[in-house]
């Protein structure tokens, strides 16, 4: 098979796209800003649930793609854990054939319009850019443009389905339905296999569903690109737990040759200090699935949630403004984030962070919880921080927050969410014994295929790596699904 | 979605329901519970599984009035359909012989009991079952707890079946008749902290079954969680069943109530709603 450098390279010297390079001096191509994306105000949207951005306009997407110098070594290729085509996409945008823009993504991503929305561009594609790279510029919206294709294709009513290779009558598993399990369900049946992906919840669409809330990505979106994939002859099992349900030699008597575990990172961490038990503490998975999933904050809906005036979050991550952001929208008179470093530091998306600042979200950097405190039913009403200072950079290469001592005071707060991070899901690695671990509860997989140490179990995503993003996981499903192919191809001509 | 095959009312307010699930039926072990979502709107709530028939792929469940959802649940009939299923989940029992074993049921946490009860039998223990409830009628599955029990000891508040008294006098009764070499007590919080102090007091290693609020039920969301030995757990994962002297019974009833205003105010609408439909 081709590498993914060798399939980006490819397109370039199509004569389509000599004519366009030629059709504009470069200096005029650099010459032009970056087109910003329209969004709600944000003292409207932060009382309600619809999306922030509205994404950009035609005429916004084809500018935008003009920006694109189309680079003989196209750099932000090499940020791409999915390995997206992004020169030829933009520059079927610039020739105005949105639709072929579509169509390039979707060969390599089975979730454009999810990706578009909650990848950390500025981090990946858009940091590799040559514009960030050697222009100092702003770089060009890979990820606006990405999802305009996307939604522009949605909302057209033509949405392509990827070409199928013949059906192999082999069929194969997928553990968990997030976007690792998608990725790598989505490839397989482009491969030609019999897939069934089985999921724990009643919901496709993992941490999609439970976790990302509808102003972010909304759920309606999520649902297209499942369409989508059943249309490709995925199918699709709510309800069951593989390991719990059924086991994995069940499964293997029903005829499943391999298996992609994507269970994800299952287990939410709490920080061990005194009172974090109390009633209205929560992880920020159950607000976030309490809220997204079982709609608690919609009238009609049994699932019932608390309410909080005075909310704090703990944590620096996309989870964390997600939830912020959401207890503000569910009408908390004051919302804050309570983050142990300083705000350069912090893992969540830029775009999420200024978002949240614009919604009138408190930051209360260089702080950390150390006790809770309740009312006489329980209910916590009362928190002590203390401040802290950066040191020497620790392992993950950011500098070390130290506690400063005799530095605590008391907030008051009636619901505070805990999120500082995830450890996997035990379930499925509890259910087979020869399975290797790491001794943080993750998977060990060869990087090259991402098989495990059972040679028919593959897996990746939060499973493996113990708390990552979205793309990443669908980077892991995507690597798996060629290891898997190459495992039953082997093993078929064994036989 | 899954089947009610059967229903059965034990008491006003409390009914046996036999449900369609041929793969939870053939997995599922003592100690397992499920979690279901009754409708598009509905919360999703956990219930042990009272018993099973792999052969005719089903499982029982007992379900007494609380709330919304098991209103609900016990307003469906025999044909009707469960949108949502998941199970087994937790860890199943940890079942040896141990010896004389000493069972203890209060209210609908007979139920779980039931199959702990038959898995202790079945392992060549003696079991000595302890019933309890407020009244007679409340006195549930004592044939089936007959079948599986060496001896059976009814306890009624009231005085009305068996013998008058709370749980822990039937408990004390046969522990200081006989030696007991474990316990393992099920009911509502309340009676799994008494029963645990009795058994403590002569240092018999007991199990309890919690059973907190849950969403997922696959360890995902951290709301059945409660400080055993003082350190955090989820019950969904790392129970049900734990040590009943490390569980911090004071923190197990706050969680529990957690909602309660909520949960009141839900019902009432529900009632209401019931009321007008009628």
């Amino acid at each position: 098979m081709e590498t993914i450098a060798e399939y980006i390279k490819k397109g370039r010297p199509d004569a389509w796209r000599a004519e366009l390079r030629k059709s504009m001096k470069a200096k005029e191509r650099t010459g032009l800003e970056r087109v910003i994306m329209p969004e709600q105000d944000p003292h409207i949207r932060n009382k309600n649930i619809e999306e922030v951005n509205f994404g950009i306009t035609e005429e916004m997407a084809v500018v935008e793609a003009h920006r694109c110098l189309d680079c003989p070594e196209p750099t932000c290729t090499v940020g791409c854990p999915v390995g997206i085509d992004i020169p030829q996409f933009i520059k079927k945008i610039e020739t105005k054939d949105f639709l072929g823009a579509a169509a390039v993504i979707k060969k390599t991503n089975a979730l454009p319009a999810v990706c578009g929305r909650v990848c950390p561009q500025e981090k990946q594609c858009e940091l590799s850019c040559f514009y960030t790279q050697k222009l100092k510029k702003p770089a060009i919206a890979i990820g606006n443009l990405e999802r305009f294709a996307a939604d522009y294709e949605r909302n057209s009513g033509k949405m392509s389905i990827p070409e199928i290779a013949e059906s192999n009558g082999i069929k194969v598993a997928i553990v968990g339905s997030g976007p690792a399990g998608l990725a790598a369900a989505g490839d397989l049946a482009k491969m030609g296999y019999d897939v069934t992906v089985f999921e724990a919840l009643h919901e496709i669409g993992g941490v999609l569903k439970y976790g990302i809330p509808e102003f972010r990505l909304p759920n309606d979106i999520v649902d297209v690109e499942i369409e989508n994939m059943r249309k490709m002859g995925v199918k699709f099992r709510t309800d069951f737990i593989v390991g719990k349900t059924a086991s994995f030699e069940d499964l293997r008597a029903d005829g499943f040759q391999a298996f992609f575990v994507g269970s994800g990172a299952g287990l939410p961490k709490f920080m061990n200090i005194p009172g974090e038990n109390y009633n209205g503490i929560f992880s920020s998975n159950e607000y976030l699935t309490r809220i997204n999933l079982m709609k608690a904050a919609e009238t009609g809906y049994d699932t019932p949630v608390l309410e909080g005036k005075n909310v704090a979050v703990v944590g620096g991550g996309n989870t964390a403004m997600d939830s912020v952001r959401t207890s503000k929208r569910l009408g908390a008179k004051r919302s804050m984030i309570i983050y142990r470093r300083s705000i350069e530091e912090m893992p969540a998306r830029v775009e999420e962070v200024h978002h949240a600042q614009d919604e009138e979200i408190e930051f209360m950097n260089l702080h950390n919880p150390v006790e809770y405190y309740a009312d006489e039913n329980g209910r916590v009403n009362k928190m002590r921080v203390q401040k802290m200072e950066l040191g020497e950079p620790d392992a993950s290469g950011r500098r070390r927050p130290i506690p400063m001592e005799g530095s605590e005071f008391d907030i008051d707060v009636d619901l505070v969410v805990v999120a500082v991070g995830v450890s996997p899901n035990p379930i499925v690695p509890s259910s087979l014994k020869d399975l290797k671990m790491t001794d943080w509860g993750t998977i060990v997989v060869d990087k090259e295929s991402m098989q495990t140490s059972i040679p028919d179990i593959f897996a990746g995503g939060d499973i493996v790596r113990g708390g990552a993003t979205v793309i990443l996981a669908m980077g892991d499903g995507r690597t798996a699904a060629v290891g898997m192919h190459k495992y039953l191809q082997e093993k078929v001509k064994a036989n | 979605m899954n089947k009610i095959i059967e229903k059965e009312f034990f008491s006003e307010n409390v009914a046996k329901i036999v449900i369609d699930a041929p793969e939870i039926a053939k997995s599922r072990k003592a100690g397992h519970f499920v979690i279901i979502r009754l409708d598009e709107k509905g919360e999703r709530i956990p219930l042990t599984i009272a018993d099973g028939d792999p052969e005719k792929g089903t499982i029982t469940l007992v379900v007494q009035k609380v709330g919304v959802t098991s209103a609900k649940l016990l307003a469906m009939n025999e044909g009707d359909e469960i949108l949502d299923m998941v199970g087994p989940l937790g860890k199943a029992t940890h079942i040896e012989n141990f010896g004389t074993v000493l069972c203890a049921g209060g209210g609908v946490g007979v139920a779980p009991l039931l199959p702990i009860v038959k898995a202790l039998h079945e392992a060549g223990n003696r079991v000595i079952t302890v019933l309890a409830g407020r009244n007679k009628d409340l006195i549930i599955l004592e044939d089936e707890m007959r079948k599986y029990s060496d001896e059976v000891v009814i306890m009624t508040d009231d005085g009305s079946y068996g013998k008058q008294g709370l749980v822990t006098a039937g408990m004390e009764d046969v522990i200081k008749r006989e030696k007991v070499d474990k316990s393992v007590i099920i009911g509502p919080a309340i009676m799994m902290k008494f029963g645990s102090f009795t058994t403590k007091k002569y240092n018999i290693p007991t199990e309890v079954s919690l059973n907190t609020i849950m969403v997922d039920g696959t360890g995902m969301c951290g709301a059945c969680r409660i400080s055993i030995g003082g350190k955090t757990k989820f019950v969904c994962v790392d129970g049900p069943e734990f040590d009943a002297f490390q569980v911090d019974w004071d923190q197990m009833m706050m969680r529990m109530g957690a909602y309660k205003t909520q949960e009141h105010e839900d019902y009432q609408r529900y009632l209401e709603t019931v009321e007008t439909e009628a």
